[in-house]
């Protein structure tokens, strides 16, 4: 059952790569409305979608659990949220550039959860409660649809920024896609290693003068306090660090920006321009108010949504799992914050001038903020509600 | 407060942008589409600045202030995640050194700023409270004027009002009056209310949805006023109560009310061999045994009858027998009892043989309760042990002497005197754990160490909250109010007959795309044209 | 609906001031009243002046019972002690000693061990010589109703049952002297 639920995620995976072509096609066509190559191309994502759905359910028969108890299934459930956001914003709007730049990002959203491991777990016993089931899928489902705003957003912004020299904002949006670039990277790096199996093992010293064992999957570049390497013809650490600093985390971070970098600088070799300006001419036909309008309608659909999942029903699950409904703990803090930010955006909207461009930067800096979340609260603070 | 006429009649107060009744707007040069905010009526505070109060309260009601207040405080929040609050911190760090030492510079800087006490810290309260106060200021400022100007609008509008909406078209058609007849019959059936006037129409639907920010802005007031009521005395209680296993407490906070009992304490973890083979993976990354499946305590609780002085002993009935796992907590009254903590094999008794040295003859065992030990262990025929000294919680004290840290049994340590028929007056031994002193020389007999008895303990929490029903309230109406906000939405169309053309001009608070379909079918079938979106074409 | 425009202007306006200015105070003092109760009162539970919470309690060699309410009349000096405690095992010997002197003038005194073992507590007892009522206060009851943190803790409780004085950590002999006095019945 567990093998035949990771097939069905790889079929839906690959639904989505070549949906994308699809949706790339159709620009050729026109922007907005029905075409041939539109209604293949949201025929195979539903397609996907059905066989992502069929994912979920056949690891939930297995697990015995619903699959949303780990970073490795949350991140590929928010995922699929995203995929239902962006057809049922489809079915609304019938703006093809979406599915250009949504399925991307979903797909690379579910090759980022695939670095983590993703063999079934069984539930602790502050995850038993059937609040895993409503709480986490209603704030995976809030975020999705609030991430459709991001990608309105970014659209918007690739379209309208002019390029024609640089600024600060032809350097900012190049960092918005310098960032996904990297995340790609960090797959592919990270997928490289741990398909050869690259394992090392360091001892070290950790800052309370005790030795622990620090297991490496990819090359060291930053090595642990006092790290001894103990497998053999392994590569040594360039440089050692202060006790206090998680050196593994930091070298995957280490990684990630380098690669990054490279596979960015190899782009814009090729494409001899900024990514940004590259991309403009497929957008040109876009309607930028409209844009502007399904951003603002996904962040006034998606917000209620993350309230009473991310907020709501998040505080009546940890009152009954952890006797407060609010303990200040990062992730409980960044949910907060990601609601007050969006609720600035509600507000700023009011003004005219607010409207348009400045939106579309709200929502890429609201999206970041959820990355924020889901990314660095997750690994890096760690707290009660790491589950990763 | 000061008011003017408008041309059509009627009195508008000074700062009104559109007339509340037909629409005008008051500025009569600009040409630029009409900021509907409000209906371009004027926010009470605007007009009259005279007082301080009046100063404080323009302060408040202002959008741009709530927006400021909010992201300082979004700052704060994010902030306050770098290094781990204090609150949050492991049960053995020390707060006053934890952040030097973990995280050096940075850390304490940390805590001398007053970081690592953001949440509770007074100055982000005070962000809060101001959240709260521009709330319920903002809101009060503007539900009037709306609401009256929604319900004094009147169906003629200026023309001016209806060339500087953002959906505006005229159209020459031969039959005016049948292709409003037309229009009127299809809105109808799209669920707009008709009003009409001189053959003129304004056709509204989802007004309702208007006050939605406000019903959630009370939503939001109600739960922080559940959240100021928690510091009234009595209304919120957050203890630890640890128990142990056959122990009979009180609840603390409950007045002696209320006690409870541990009969037993266990937990279990995934293990491979029970568990099923989709686990197996799992289990071996995280190893056998590691990963907790369950904490659980089992319980019995009890209620005091009649009065009670404390330290007499209670008169209990029992309640109910209750298994308390996470995610299951024992309720009662307003009370919760959460299971939270645990100590696992904490010593209760220690098991003894005495022990002849020279033959290996072995009597007894005899159990040395260390909650409570006894003083003397008969092992009958002439064979005697007489506790003379226990230090629950061993240590040599500063004059060299064996002394107790604490009352717990964390170490304990016994003084024995030995009577056996071979040695009649007694033989002294001080026996610790791994310690073995013989004061008076070398004895003949010692005590060894048969055995250990241990007790689980369950660390629990005791909540009392009544101020859960108010956030739940506030909560709800937040909700309501959101829903109501941001699903439906406020559309109106006026129709009218303007000098043998028809002019037509649509307005909603949001989704114009929406409105646009929905005109497309509305005026599908009759000879007037779609009015054009004059934004789209200004914005190109 | 107080902001309609009925009358004068005059009138709305001063209307208008007051409504704000009560609105405003609310507030104020909602928020102001939180943030003393959570900054600046202090989670007492028995203070000085308020009325000592009648106990029961057996004294451990003898088995008497002695409930707090029965001294009225006397001084009652309440203390909370342990055997680890260093500070407690200093002042017991004067303690003793002031008991003594001054238990035919109307003072009592109890001594409740924050429930330790009866062994423990009688070895303390006999090889201090001690002659004060003992009680081993079970799951720190008491000790917990008087808000007790460190030991030792010291209540002087006058004749009328309220408290004169709480002293926490060891005293000296003659504080102890002076503090006795002060709950001396008249």
């Amino acid at each position: 059952m567990y093998e035949l639920s990771s097939n069905f995620l790889f079929i839906s995976f690959i639904c989505y790569i070549v949906a994308t072509f699809f949706f790339g096609g159709s620009m050729k066509v026109n922007d907005q409305g029905p075409n041939r190559w539109a209604t293949i191309g949201i025929s195979i994502t539903i397609l996907g979608f059905l066989s992502q759905i069929t994912y979920f359910i056949t690891r939930w028969i297995a697990a015995g659990h619903a699959p949303v108890s780990n970073l490795f299934e949350f991140i590929t459930f928010f995922g699929m949220m995203l995929i239902l956001a962006f057809i049922l914003i489809h079915f609304i709007y019938r703006l093809n550039i979406i599915g250009l730049f949504a399925l991307p990002i979903a797909i690379i959203i579910i090759a980022y959860a695939t670095v983590f491991p993703h063999e079934i777990k069984p539930l602790v016993p502050s995850l038993k409660s059937y609040w895993l089931h409503i709480h986490v899928t209603t704030a995976a489902l809030g975020e999705a649809i609030l991430a459709i705003s991001f990608i309105t957003g970014l659209i918007y912004l690739i379209k309208n920024i002019n390029q024609s020299k640089s600024t600060k904002k032809t350097f900012w949006l190049e960092a918005v896609l310098y960032f996904l670039i990297t995340v790609v990277a960090f797959i592919l790096i990270s997928t490289a290693f741990n398909a050869s199996g690259y394992e090392a093992k360091y001892n070290w010293v950790n800052k309370d003068g005790v030795k622990e064992e620090m297991i490496y999957n990819l090359p060291s570049i930053v090595g642990p306090h006092k790290g001894e390497l103990t497998t053999e013809g392994k590569f040594e650490a360039l440089a050692e660090m202060p006790a206090l600093i998680n050196a593994k985390k930091l070298n995957t971070v280490i990684w990630s920006i380098f690669a990054g970098i490279a596979l960015y600088l190899v782009i814009r070799l090729i494409i001899r321009k900024r990514i940004g300006a590259f991309l403009q001419p497929f957008v040109q036909k876009v309607d930028s108010d409209l844009l502007d309008e399904i951003g603002y309608r996904a962040v006034a659909i998606g917000f209620p949504v993350f309230t009473l999942g991310g907020l709501i029903f998040a505080m009546i699950w940890a009152q009954i799992a952890w006797t407060r409904f609010w303990s200040w703990d990062p992730k409980e803090d960044w949910a907060l914050i990601t609601w007050l930010f969006y609720a600035v955006f509600l507000h700023l909207r009011f003004k005219r001038n607010w409207q348009g461009e400045k939106s579309a930067w709200l929502a890429v800096i609201g999206f970041a903020i959820i990355m924020f979340n889901l990314i660095a609260v997750n690994l890096i603070i760690a707290g009660l509600h790491s589950y990763a | 407060m000061e008011t003017f006429k408008c041309e059509c009649g009627h009195l508008n107060h000074v700062g009104t942008v559109i007339c509340e009744s037909c629409g005008k707007p008051q500025d009569e040069t600009a040409t630029d589409l009409l900021d509907m905010k409000y209906e371009g009526t004027a926010r009470r505070s605007i007009v009259n600045n005279q007082t301080f109060i009046d100063k404080v309260w323009m302060f408040f009601s202002s959008v741009k202030v709530a927006v400021v207040i909010i992201i300082i405080t979004l700052i704060a929040a994010a902030l306050g995640t770098i290094f781990p609050q204090r609150d949050l911190l492991p049960p053995t760090a020390d707060p006053a050194t934890y952040y030097q030492d973990e995280y050096g510079t940075f850390g304490k800087i940390y805590d001398f700023i007053g970081l690592d006490n953001t949440f509770n810290s007074w100055w982000f309260m005070l962000l809060v409270a101001s959240i709260g106060i521009s709330l319920v200021i903002c809101s009060l400022d503007r539900i009037v004027p709306l609401y009256k100007a929604l319900n004094k609008q009147t169906v003629t509008r200026h023309p001016g009002f209806l060339t500087r909406q953002r959906m505006f078209g005229t159209t020459k058609v031969e039959n005016i009056t049948e292709e409003i007849e037309k229009a009127k019959k299809n809105l109808i059936k799209k669920r707009y209310k008709i009003r009409e006037e001189n053959g003129n129409i304004l056709a509204e639907k989802g007004r309702f949805s208007r006050w939605g920010p406000y019903v959630n802005h009370i939503g939001l007031i109600i739960f922080l006023i559940g959240v100021m009521l928690r510091y009234v005395p009595g209304m919120y209680l957050d203890k630890a109560l640890w128990v142990q296993e056959g122990e009979l407490k009180p609840i603390v906070g409950t007045n002696q009310n209320y006690y409870i009992k541990l009969n037993d304490f266990h937990m279990e973890t995934y293990n491979k061999k029970t568990e099923g083979k989709v686990y197996e993976e799992a289990i071996e990354r995280f190893g056998n045994d590691k990963i907790p499946k369950n904490y659980q305590a089992d319980v019995t609780l009890y209620k005091r009858q009649g009065n009670l002085i404390p330290g007499e002993e209670p008169k209990l009935t029992k309640v109910k027998d209750y298994n308390i796992r996470v995610n299951e907590p024992l309720k009662f009254q307003h009370f919760a009892l959460y299971q939270v903590d645990y100590k696992i094999g904490e010593f209760s008794a220690f098991l003894f043989t005495l022990e002849d040295k020279k033959t290996g003859k072995k009597l007894g065992p005899l159990k040395v309760d260390l909650q409570n030990p006894k003083e003397v262990y008969d092992l009958k025929n002439g064979y005697k042990v007489e506790l003379r000294n226990y230090f629950p919680d061993f240590y040599f004290n500063s004059d060299g002497v064996p002394d107790t840290k604490t009352r717990k049994p964390n170490n304990p340590a016994f003084v024995f005197k030995m009577t056996t028929p071979e040695t009649p007056k007694g033989e002294v031994a001080f026996v610790a754990i791994k310690q073995n002193i013989e004061p008076d020389g070398v004895n003949k007999y010692k005590m060894t160490f048969a055995g250990i008895e241990t007790k689980d303990s369950t660390g629990l929490t005791v909540r009392k909250d009544l101020t859960l029903w108010l956030l739940g309230i506030g909560g709800t109406i937040f909700m309501i109010g959101v829903i109501q906000g941001m699903y439906w939405y406020h559309r109106r169309v006026w129709i009218q007959n303007q000098d043998g053309e028809i002019w037509i001009a649509a307005f909603t608070n949001k989704n114009y795309y929406g409105l646009k379909q929905e005109l497309k079918k509305v005026l599908g079938d009759t000879k007037i044209e779609l009015p054009i979106d004059q934004q789209s074409e200004k914005s190109v | 609906m107080i902001f309609l425009h009925m009358g004068g202007t005059a009138y709305m306006k001063k209307n208008r001031t007051l409504i704000r200015t009560l609105i405003l105070l609310i507030m104020v003092a909602a928020i102001g009243y939180t943030f003393y109760i959570n900054f600046f009162k202090e989670d007492e539970v028995v203070s000085k002046g308020s009325t000592a919470p009648n106990f029961a309690l057996t004294e451990l060699n003898s088995e008497d019972k002695f409930t707090l309410s029965e001294q009225k009349g006397k001084g009652v000096i309440v203390n909370f002690w342990g055997t680890w405690c260093e500070p407690c095992k200093r002042e017991m010997p004067f303690m003793n000693e002031l008991y003594q002197k001054y238990k035919d003038q109307g003072i009592e005194l109890f001594a409740l061990n924050a429930d330790e073992s009866e062994f423990s507590v009688k070895k303390f007892v006999s090889d201090y010589k001690l002659t004060f009522p003992i009680a081993i206060d079970k799951d720190q009851e008491i000790l917990n109703i008087y808000g007790v943190n460190p030991l030792p803790t010291t209540f002087f409780v006058s004749p009328d049952g309220k408290v004169k004085r709480i002293v926490t950590g060891q005293m000296t002999s003659t504080s102890f002297e002076n503090y006795i006095k002060e709950i001396l019945p008249k």
